[in-house]
């Protein structure tokens, strides 16, 4: 363990110039709401063998959901996994494992590159999770991710879109989305939980509600900046066991509301200029207000 | 500019003060409140306020001043009954409220037990504590309470420890409809997707994570 970590230190040393593993963030292609017919079923946990496959499992699952506490050196928020994805990854329309491992090794036309599955959790490792250099590919906690996701995907078919991957995207309103409504949707229902200034709220040292916005929270690249992705998950899922209780208005406007805030920077940072970076990365990636002027403010400068 | 004299008189006013406050919450406890019917709470939740497990009345020893206040103000218009509690609640002015409210929280209370994530639950009220039960909307009941159960915030009270009767009876009273103060409904619509097997097993689950009481 010390000198795996002792390692990180020395792979962490030149970090001026992180490697960025996916450097396309942007949406594959965003999924269509399905009705949520007879989603997709994992695997339970009891079927799992007693060996060293097994095994693997158990350490993926404790990776996705104690991220924080297992993987301290590739964390630099507090955020876990399964903030984001409900149910320990198992959740239809909250980006489940099975949903995205069959759907990889992925090209995009844009870049014309192929993204593998390794690949993808890095990018979440070093956009969502705020980690800077994400684990090697062979790394034990990519391989133990991934272990964990393909047993999820037990029996799911190939290289097919299931119903319930990703978050279903919510059209965006006629009207758009309006911040003063967002923050009202906030105070009402999110508040409570993730706290007046999105800061969310702790037990000791450690996150039991996300931070939604600030420096424990998920950074400028991560998907989950762009409005449209918030609104869907949040339109799906939140608040937490009342998903699809909000409209898509209020979705929207409140996903608008928190994706206003500062969070640390897009690692991704062209010559210190959020212009740049705007133009290059987030000018053509769905909705977002990164490098846009809000009330006077340039959003994305970053926070530390 | 203020002078190092008033600063000091201003401070022991000040502390003069709160220890009245904490006296008067401390004397509630004990003795009661000013009017009829402001019973102590002492009689029912124990000398040291950690509660009566075999007859179910609930810790109130450090718990969150604010959840404490809320419940009370909700015993007194409705929003939560119980056939004891909302006579003495509405028998407590609002400054005894929030007199015993603070002196509860700073009560000694039991340390949470320590719980990690990673743990994989290995009985259904485990799975249903630590993981929930999505295909009902039901989410783990640590991810608002905290692991193990330890409560978070002003809104989350602790599970943890509290006596099975006293948990199992909320969760009916929320499936009955007699209790309703939560924010939005956040357990009203959980506890009513419960079944009395679940509600009976996971409040055994809570109330045998039974903490050390920190001196």
């Amino acid at each position: 363990m010390k000198a795996f970590m002792l390692l990180g230190v020395l792979v962490v040393l030149p970090a001026h110039a992180a490697t960025i593993a996916m450097e396309d963030q942007s949406q594959l292609q965003p999924t269509t709401a399905h009705p949520p017919a007879a989603p997709f079923q994992p695997p339970q946990e009891s079927e799992l063998p007693d060996n060293a496959y097994g095994k693997l499992v158990r350490q993926g699952y404790a990776l996705f959901v104690d991220t924080q506490r297992l993987a301290p050196q590739f964390v630099g928020n507090g955020l876990n996994c399964s903030n984001c994805h409900l149910d320990q990854g198992r959740l239809a329309n909250s980006a489940p494992l099975w949903g995205a491992y069959p759907m990889y090794p992925a090209y995009r036309k844009k870049n014309d590159k192929v993204n593998t599955f390794a690949e993808r959790l890095q990018g979440c490792f070093q956009f969502s999770m705020n980690g800077g250099t994400p684990p090697a590919a062979d790394s034990p906690e990519i391989t133990a991710l991934s272990v964990y996701a393909y047993r999820l995907a037990s029996k799911a078919p190939l290289g097919v879109e299931l119903p319930g991957r990703g978050y279903p995207d919510v059209a965006q309103p006629a009207k758009g989305y309006d911040l003063a409504q967002g923050a009202q949707v906030y105070k009402g229902q999110c508040a409570v939980c993730h706290g007046a200034e999105g800061q969310g709220q702790k037990v000791g040292d450690s996150y039991v509600m996300p931070p939604l916005w600030g420096k424990d929270s998920y950074n400028w690249g991560a998907g989950m900046h762009r409005i449209n992705t918030a609104a869907s998950f949040i339109k799906h899922n939140m608040p937490l066991g009342k998903g699809g209780s909000l409209s898509d208005q209020q979705a929207w406007d409140v996903a608008a509301y928190v994706n206003s805030h500062e969070r640390p920077q897009d690692p991704r940072l062209i010559e210190g200029s959020v212009e740049k970076t705007r133009v290059k990365f987030h000018a053509n990636d769905g909705v977002n207000l990164y490098g846009q002027t809000v009330d006077g403010v340039l959003i994305g400068q970053g926070i530390r | 500019m203020m002078s190092l004299e008033r600063m000091l008189m201003g401070s022991a006013l000040l502390l003069m003060l709160g220890n009245a406050h904490a006296l008067e919450g401390n004397k509630i406890f004990t003795a009661g409140g000013s009017q009829p019917g402001a019973m102590p709470c002492v009689a029912c939740h124990g000398a040291d306020g950690l509660g009566m497990a075999a007859a179910g009345f609930p810790r109130l020893a450090g718990l969150p001043a604010a959840y404490t206040r809320k419940q009370l103000e909700d015993f007194k218009r409705a929003s939560r009954s119980h056939p004891v509690m909302q006579p003495v609640a509405k028998a407590l002015t609002d400054a005894e409220i929030d007199a015993v409210s603070q002196a509860l929280a700073a009560m000694p209370a039991p340390a949470p037990t320590s719980a990690q994530r990673s743990e994989m639950p290995s009985n259904s009220a485990q799975k249903l504590a630590l993981q929930g039960a999505w295909e009902r909307q039901i989410p783990a009941c640590v991810s608002c309470h905290g692991p193990a159960g330890s409560g978070v915030g002003d809104a989350f009270p602790p599970l943890a420890g509290q006596p099975a009767a006293y948990l199992k009876a909320q969760l009916l009273a929320w499936q009955g409809g007699t209790r309703h103060n939560d924010p939005n409904d956040l357990m009203g619509h959980i506890a009513k997707s419960l079944t009395a097997d679940e509600v009976q097993s996971v409040a055994e689950y809570f109330a045998a994570l039974s903490p050390e009481v920190k001196p």
